[in-house]
């Protein structure tokens, strides 16, 4: 029944975009976002499309899956292209209708922020269809550790992180099976009102929560009873290392950057 | 009640690159007031089988019939039929949910639309029949009873909606001996009494030499064997190959047997054991 949730969209892939250290991909794509911000050129986000599509057949990812991941937005999308044709100032005036004035600036600044937004999305989605969740986590434990000396608790977030996203799937699990149960005992999830409909939700939502705080305890004591102590002093499993492919990843998003900039100053 | 299965085969994820076919071709029928017992490795597919039988999973193909009637026809009415074919999920007592043992037993009769007179009276006599004493139980929340009153007042949850046909998921699992003979004895109980078809999940085989008149056996998908507990007992190859025990009795017979002692090749009883060994006793110590 919920089983076709997808969550966490990782596409589990080998390629050397997979391999990168996750903690280099996190930054590269603060990087590619930070890019895609410096564009003001048509042919700026031709070369960043152009990028995408590189790294995305590295990556071994089909273009049409990072497209999908656009479809959730696209109401978003519309109503950013449309508020900003009609409400942006403007002079050359392109069309006048009745209220409606489109000028030259609109259209192209309607144009600019779609663009900005669909790629925004491309990029991170590049990042979490490539990493899976318990690396991306290691990553930002990693990347926030300096903030550890002003007792920021960079490990306890990651962790917790890497629990939640643990357990997601267990509890859609969970969902389905008190519902059958419920179900088993003549309850109706699907007709009647919205305040019906909510309250047919108690039946589902007790034992849910029950079970979750059963189960947090449970782990908790699992975790305790193998000294977990919290990061300090923790060694890793996996240990993270920085190799030639990273510093090439970083080569390309610096040319990049230094193209996108470049034809900024000298285009314009 | 009869419920008829037909050619039932369901898939998992079908289409996909992860499928799995969790039944396959399984066909059977079951006559009122039998008690059936559905035995079968971890990842058989018994528990994808009993959810078919009130419809809370559909077959890929086959059918599942009710009294003639197929279960998942145009226009019939499941929530009804679910009530008449009462489930209870492995784990029940996880599904509990009210204030209350009385509101939580109340929840299926209230669905039913029945009067509040009539449901306090189901509910009193669920809570008879799974021996919890209404005095004392009926007003306390059920998060603070132990594990094995838990159970029985799920179970009790689903009787009160007196179903005809009665399923059990593994209703003894993770239960101490004297809740499990609690649970089996209730059972018993209850398909003498209210002559309750019932079908029962497990992996005991003890529990099954009790209480089964009939037994199914499923491996990978398939009904592999389907007879009275003597008939399926007496097949112990069949029953090592697909990983499932049969009873202490019946293999302390078979050892006794293979020692040279004359005993009948189907004994799965402790009772009737009891009898041929002090038959054998007797024997020994006349001459």
């Amino acid at each position: 029944m919920l089983t076709n949730i997808t969550m966490g969209q990782y596409y589990p892939v080998d390629s050397p975009i997979h391999r990168l250290d996750p903690r280099v991909k996190l930054v590269l794509t603060i990087a590619f976002i930070v890019a895609v911000f410096l564009v003001h050129t048509l042919l700026g986000y031709a070369l960043i499309l152009g990028f995408v599509y590189l790294v995305s057949r590295l990556a071994k990812i089909p273009f049409k899956m990072l497209i999908k991941g656009i479809k959730p937005l696209r109401m978003i999308l519309i109503l950013t292209f449309l508020l900003n044709l009609f409400f942006t100032a403007g002079e050359t005036v392109l069309v006048e209708f009745w209220i409606i004035r489109i000028t030259r600036e609109a259209l192209r600044q309607a144009v600019f922020y779609s663009l900005r937004l669909i790629f925004l999305v491309i990029g991170t989605s590049v990042l979490t269809l490539t990493t899976s969740p318990v690396a991306l986590s290691d990553a930002i434990e990693l990347l926030l550790g300096p903030l550890k000396k002003i007792h920021f608790p960079a490990h306890e977030l990651a962790m917790m992180m890497t629990i939640a996203l643990r357990f997601i799937p267990t509890l859609l699990d969970e969902t389905d099976k008190i519902m059958k149960a419920q179900m088993a005992r003549g309850a109706d999830f699907e007709s009647g009102n919205l305040i019906s409909r909510a309250k047919s939700m108690v039946p589902l939502l007790v034992p849910l929560f029950v079970s979750a705080f059963r189960r947090a305890g449970d782990l908790a004591m699992a975790m305790e009873s193998r000294c977990y102590h919290g990061g300090e002093g923790r060694t890793r499993f996996r240990v993270l290392k920085v190799t030639k492919n990273d510093y090439l990843a970083c080569a390309a998003m610096a040319g990049l950057i230094a193209l996108i900039v470049l034809e900024g100053i000298f285009l314009t | 009640m009869s419920i008829e299965v037909r050619h039932l085969t369901h898939t998992y994820g079908e289409g996909s690159a992860i499928s799995t076919v969790a039944l396959d071709d399984v066909s059977f029928a079951i006559e009122p007031g039998e008690f059936i017992g559905i035995v079968g490795h971890t990842g058989s597919g018994k528990s994808t089988l009993v959810q078919h039988l009130n419809g809370l999973l559909k077959p890929t193909s086959g059918q599942v019939l009710v009294d003639g009637q197929d279960l998942n026809g145009e226009g019939v009415n499941r929530r009804a039929l679910r009530q008449r074919i009462g489930l209870v999920f492995q784990y029940p007592e996880y599904q509990l949910f009210e204030e209350t043992v009385a509101k939580d037993i109340a929840f299926g009769p209230k669905n039913q639309g029945l009067s509040s007179e009539e449901i306090d009276r189901r509910v009193r006599k669920a809570m008879d029949s799974v021996h919890l004493d209404y005095a004392k139980y009926a007003e306390q929340s059920p998060f603070e009873l132990s594990g094995g009153q838990m159970r029985r007042v799920a179970i009790a949850g689903v009787l009160a909606m007196e179903p005809e046909v009665l399923i059990l998921d593994e209703p003894t699992a993770g239960l101490d001996p004297r809740g499990r003979d609690r649970i089996l004895s209730m059972l018993e109980e209850l398909r003498a009494k209210d002559h309750t078809t019932i079908l029962m999940v497990s992996h005991s085989m003890e529990d099954m030499a009790r209480l089964a008149t009939r037994l199914l056996v499923i491996s990978e998908g398939k009904l592999v064997a389907d007879g009275s507990p003597r008939e399926v007992f007496a097949r112990r190859d069949l029953m090592t190959s697909i990983g499932l025990d049969i009873p202490e009795s019946a293999k302390l017979c078979a050892a006794l047997r293979a020692a040279g002692y004359d005993l009948p090749a189907d004994l799965y009883r402790p009772d009737e054991l009891k009898e041929q060994l002090l038959r054998l006793w007797k024997e020994a110590n006349a001459c």
